[in-house]
């Protein structure tokens, strides 16, 4: 199951030091704390505080691989516009990286990442999680957000129409389950989220 | 692609003055009483979620518009995106009391799902998850026309019971199994008529539905799965879906076998071949796969039997299903997931019950030899050969063909696939106990092995950190150090190969760097003579010699590569794998394989890729570990003493590799004498001694012309003491290093060294010198000083009194006269 849904920068950020991250869009799935006792002391704000951290050192960690990556591969990508979501997408780098234990979550956890020019989409599954589905379903989701969100244009919808990553989301991995949707049950979900958001 | 303006909109959100927000909050409160829905609100909902969701430190809402928010997610009369947007803001603001959401009342499918996910990520206890799962499995117990179960209720319990699986009771746990194998195996086969039939127990529509299909378009041959495709799927098709899709989950969580009590339901395996009908269970259809016609109806099987048997032959099936051709491309890739699941859960099911191995094998070992020529379905073959390596001893099949392939060609083929790479690596982590001990070819594979590791090493370092003392053997550990020392070879070599087979030989002007007459390294590539050298590093198994005599030639080869960040990348990983490997191999070496190691940490340490820093940090973990090498087998410096004298004897290793330099001088100082090797003799001693003083005076010769030193204080300080240890040790040799230090004052006077070298480090120098001819003027004292015994490493000296050092010392300089010190550095 999905732990965390990230979307956020990959290029610098003028009021944000070189290697971090600002996070444009995130959704936990699960909460941080397992409710096996740990923690309970812990009040709300804090646990948020926490919560919001990690994800921070996860969004730093995914900025730090990409830029690696792409520092090895040597080509420069020219950057895409509007309409060329599915270049973009088709040229976008990935990767998996291992979060092992306490770092930073309690339990191992396996992190993906899609670089589609200077914005990432980050994805932790769980250690036991069909990768190659949770792959398929990053790229779905990333496709989604730059055509719905407008993603490849200047423009802050991302912020502002957050909801319409939600509902995708809500209906592509409900609660955090990644799900074998063939091309038919694929149509019916994006007709769904269309009339979702048409109102 | 980012804005500015986003930025300035965070910093909004996040800085928005209280007055301002605690108006906000009042507009969208009165928006909401007035059950205004229009764009407005949408758009303030919008808003408000930006700002709780802005700031990590966390906003707290009135209660009121708390209370609002709650009563428009509820209310089932909300449009879904008004829902999306409440159940949104109250997951991100604070606080939440998870009891007042009304999830009894509930009974709209969509409501429930947006309610349960605010109530899985604030719960606060197992008691809320619990109810909330049981009002879901009450409406899927109930059966009634007219309660509608949510679609979403098996993802909610899946994301409930992750945090703990106490939270479903027994009784709970067995009527999901008994809905699962409802909803895997018994679902419909027909294609629904329209996206609104609602209900789960509609009657059958007067128009003939159409048959589902297969994703090649032939007419679907036996029960519904995901890998069937139709106009439109009716209710418990999607519930096929969903519960196929938590289905390994689940049984990872709740099919244990328990020892005591379910053990003798596993007796009573009764099997028919017509199965009962039932209103859920009729086989449907006239054709019939194989799945179907040798499944068992297993009627009597308790719940959770039941359904590994049924989560089994849905596994079959999707493995028949997996050999057609899709048309869509999106269904192939899903061919291959579904492939992964299927034999995953094969998997999970034959480690509870053994007895399914039999079955499973057939299906799998067919499957290994429709994708084994084809590496686009490799990641596939990752959890065929895990089921080999779990169960292959069980059915006794032979898995050597499986794991040859793996092991051989894989890394050869596709190490520049990160995703295949990443599991390849994380296959062997978790397999690393049974893989060294029971194959002998996985650590044998390590040079293929590494070539992921080389391609992509950043983001693979940590786990080749945890794999590389499962590749470490006795056998093959001096080719292993070679191989991790030539990582940065290997990464240019893969990179010239794929470079090579992308372009055409025509081309190779592009590559000629401009004007040397040496060929570039793509050129030499591709030339007959050096064949054998990319031959050698490119090799799948190790085995056929440590290393190659043309390193430095294949080095100068690759010299126009030194500055590829892929090369460079690579090479600042290296020096942390030393430390494991040496750490890994001080654990089982023998003196033998001590002295070979440490032949080859002389050999290598200026046999190296020129990588900018590449040598200066291999040097230093040599360094560290010629020590602990040195340790572990103190003779080895009477063994290898050749060896090291020629490298301590010329000067250009002072300025080539300073530190390892210092490093050997000072091991000789510490271990060639009598009490760590009995073969040490006054000869030994007094050549050491002419070698090192050789060097000494060579470069502290006090000239006109001298240049400044380019070696630090701390060697000549280092060449100082070792001198005097052996010294001590033969005592004709005291006058001659007494005069030699006595020199030294002068050499911290000469105008380059005063240039070069602080005041403090020229006074130690002095310092040192001065205390060592003191101590050598005595030189009993000097041996025990000088030459501690082997047993000096674990002291007893707080209990041994004859032994101990400090008394000894007090009582010494009790009875010299006061100006003589007995500092020892």
């Amino acid at each position: 199951m999905v732990k965390c849904f990230l979307i956020h920068t990959l290029c610098p950020v003028s009021t944000l030091s070189a290697k971090e991250s600002r996070i444009l869009y995130c959704r936990v799935f699960e909460p941080m704390d397992q409710l096996s006792g740990m923690n309970t002391d812990i009040i709300p704000e804090e646990k948020r505080l926490l919560e919001k951290e990690k994800l921070a050192t996860i969004a730093r960690q995914v900025q730090s691989t990409c830029s690696l990556w792409r520092e090895a591969r040597g080509q420069p990508s020219v950057e895409p516009v509007l309409g060329e979501e599915a270049r973009a997408l088709e040229e976008a780098d990935s990767g998996m990286l291992r979060l092992p234990v306490g770092d930073p979550f309690p339990e191992e956890h396996f992190l993906l990442w899609l670089g589609v020019h200077a914005l990432g989409f980050s994805m932790v599954c769980q250690a036991d999680d069909n990768l190659l589905l949770a792959e398929g379903t990053l790229r779905s989701l990333a496709s989604h957000c730059l055509e719905s969100l407008r993603l490849l244009a200047p423009g802050s919808e991302v912020l502002l129409k957050s909801d319409r990553i939600e509902a995708l989301l809500h209906h592509l991995v409900p609660h955090g389950q990644l799900l074998f949707i063939n091309h038919r049950f694929a149509q019916s979900l994006d007709k769904e989220l269309t009339a979702c958001m048409a109102k | 692609m980012y804005a500015q303006g986003t930025e300035s909109l965070i910093k909004q959100a996040r800085e928005i003055n209280d007055e301002e927000l605690v108006k906000f909050y009042g507009r969208i409160s009165k928006l909401l009483l007035n059950k205004d829905y229009g764009n407005e609100t949408v758009d303030s909902l919008q808003r408000l979620h930006l700002i709780v969701s802005a700031t990590k430190y966390g906003r707290r809402l009135p209660s009121d518009l708390l209370e609002k928010l709650q009563a428009l997610l509820c209310s089932p009369g909300s449009s879904e995106q008004l829902q999306v947007l409440s159940s949104s803001i109250l997951r991100e603001g604070l606080p939440l009391s998870v009891a007042k959401l009304p999830i009894k009342d509930l009974q709209d499918s969509r409501t429930t799902s947006y309610v349960a996910s605010v109530i899985l990520a604030q719960a606060k206890s197992k008691a809320e998850l619990a109810e909330l799962s049981h009002h879901l499995l009450k409406a899927v117990e109930i059966r009634q026309p007219d309660v509608q179960v949510c679609r979403h209720t098996l993802p909610i319990l899946s994301a409930a019971i992750r945090s703990s699986p106490d939270v479903l009771m027994e009784d709970h746990v067995n009527l999901v199994n008994r809905k699962l194998v409802d909803w895997l195996r018994y679902a419909s086969n027909q294609q629904g008529a329209s996206m609104s039939t609602g209900g789960f127990f509609m009657g059958p529509r007067a128009r003939q539905p159409a048959p589902m299909n297969e994703v090649d378009g032939a007419v679907a041959g036996d029960f519904f799965t995901v890998l069937c495709v139709g106009q439109s799927y009716t209710e418990d098709q999607w519930m096929n879906m969903y519960a196929f899709s938590m289905l390994r989950k689940w049984l990872r969580t709740y099919d244990i076998e328990e020892n005591s009590g379910s053990g003798a339901a596993q007796v009573n395996r009764v099997q028919f071949t017509q199965p009962f009908s039932d209103d859920r269970s009729e086989v449907d259809g006239s054709v019939m796969s194989m799945v179907s016609a040798t499944s068992s109806s297993s009627r009597l099987l308790p719940p959770k039997e039941r359904l590994r048997e049924k989560a089994f032959e849905y596994c079959q099936r999707l493995v028949e299903q997996s050999d057609r051709k899709a048309v869509k491309k999106a269904d192939t890739e899903l061919q291959k997931a579904c492939l992964v699941e299927a034999v995953t859960i094969m998997n999970i099911i034959c480690k509870e019950d053994p007895s399914f191995v039999y079955r499973a094998f057939p299906c799998i070992k067919a499957l290994y030899s429709r994708l084994s020529g084809d590496l686009a379905f490799s990641r596939v073959l990752l959890p065929i050969a895990q089921f080999y390596l779990n169960h292959s001893e069980t059915a006794a099949v032979d898995s050597e063909a499986v794991f040859r392939q793996l092991f051989s060609s894989f890394p050869a083929e596709l190490f520049n696939e990160p995703m295949l790479a990443f599991e390849f690596v994380q296959f062997c982590r978790t397999n690393m106990a049974v893989l060294q001990e029971s194959m002998p070819l996985y650590g044998q594979s390590f040079p293929n092995l590494l070539k992921f590791l080389a391609w992509n090493s950043p983001a693979l370092v940590s786990e080749y950190m945890e794999l590389l003392p499962s590749l470490l053997a006795p056998s093959t550990a001096i080719e292993l150090l070679h191989s991790l020392l030539d990582l940065p070879c290997l990464a240019a070599v893969l990179d010239l190969q794929l470079r090579s087979a992308s372009y055409a030989a025509s081309e190779k002007t592009l590559w000629d760097s401009g004007g040397s007459k040496a060929p570039s390294s793509l050129d030499a590539f591709r030339q007959p003579h050096y064949r054998g050298m990319f031959l050698y590093i490119l090799r799948p198994e190790a085995g056929t010699g440590d290393t190659i005599d043309r390193l430095r030639m294949l080095h100068d080869i690759l010299a126009d590569m030194v500055e590829s960040p892929r090369v460079v990348q690579c090479a600042q990983t290296v020096p942390v794998l030393l430390h494991v490997y040496f750490h890994t191999v001080a654990q089982f070496a023998d003196d033998k394989l001590i002295n070979q190691l440490v032949l080859v940490l002389l050999e290598r340490s200026s046999l190296l890729m020129d990588i900018k820093n590449y040598q200066t940090e291999v040097q230093r973990v040599f360094s560290s570990h010629l020590l602990a090498l040195c340790k572990l087998h103190p003779s080895l410096i009477m063994e290898q003493s050749r060896e090291l004298l020629d490298m301590a004897g010329s000067t250009i290793n002072i300025y080539q590799k300073e530190e390892l330099y210092t490093h050997v001088v000072w091991a000789i100082g510490e271990y060639l004498s009598l009490s760590h090797d009995a073969r040490c003799t006054v000869e030994h001693i007094t050549s050491s001694f002419e070698t090192l003083e050789a060097v000494l005076f060579e470069i502290t010769q006090v000239r006109q012309s001298a240049s400044a030193p380019r070696f630090s204080p701390r060697l000549v300080t280092v060449l100082m003491t070792t001198l005097a240890k052996l010294a001590s040790r033969s005592q004709d040799l005291i006058p001659r290093v007494s005069l030699f230090l006595s020199k030294m004052h002068s050499f911290t006077c000469s105008a380059p060294v005063v240039a070069c070298y602080s005041e403090e480090d020229r006074e130690a120098i002095v310092t040192r010198a001065h205390e060592l001819v003191n101590l050598l003027k005595l030189p009993n004292v000097a041996q025990f000083v000088l030459t501690p015994s082997a047993s000096g490493d674990t002291p007893r000296w707080h209990r041994d009194t004859n032994a101990s050092l400090p008394f000894a010392m007090r009582a010494l300089s009790g009875l010299l006269p006061k100006h003589n010190t007995f500092l020892t550095g």
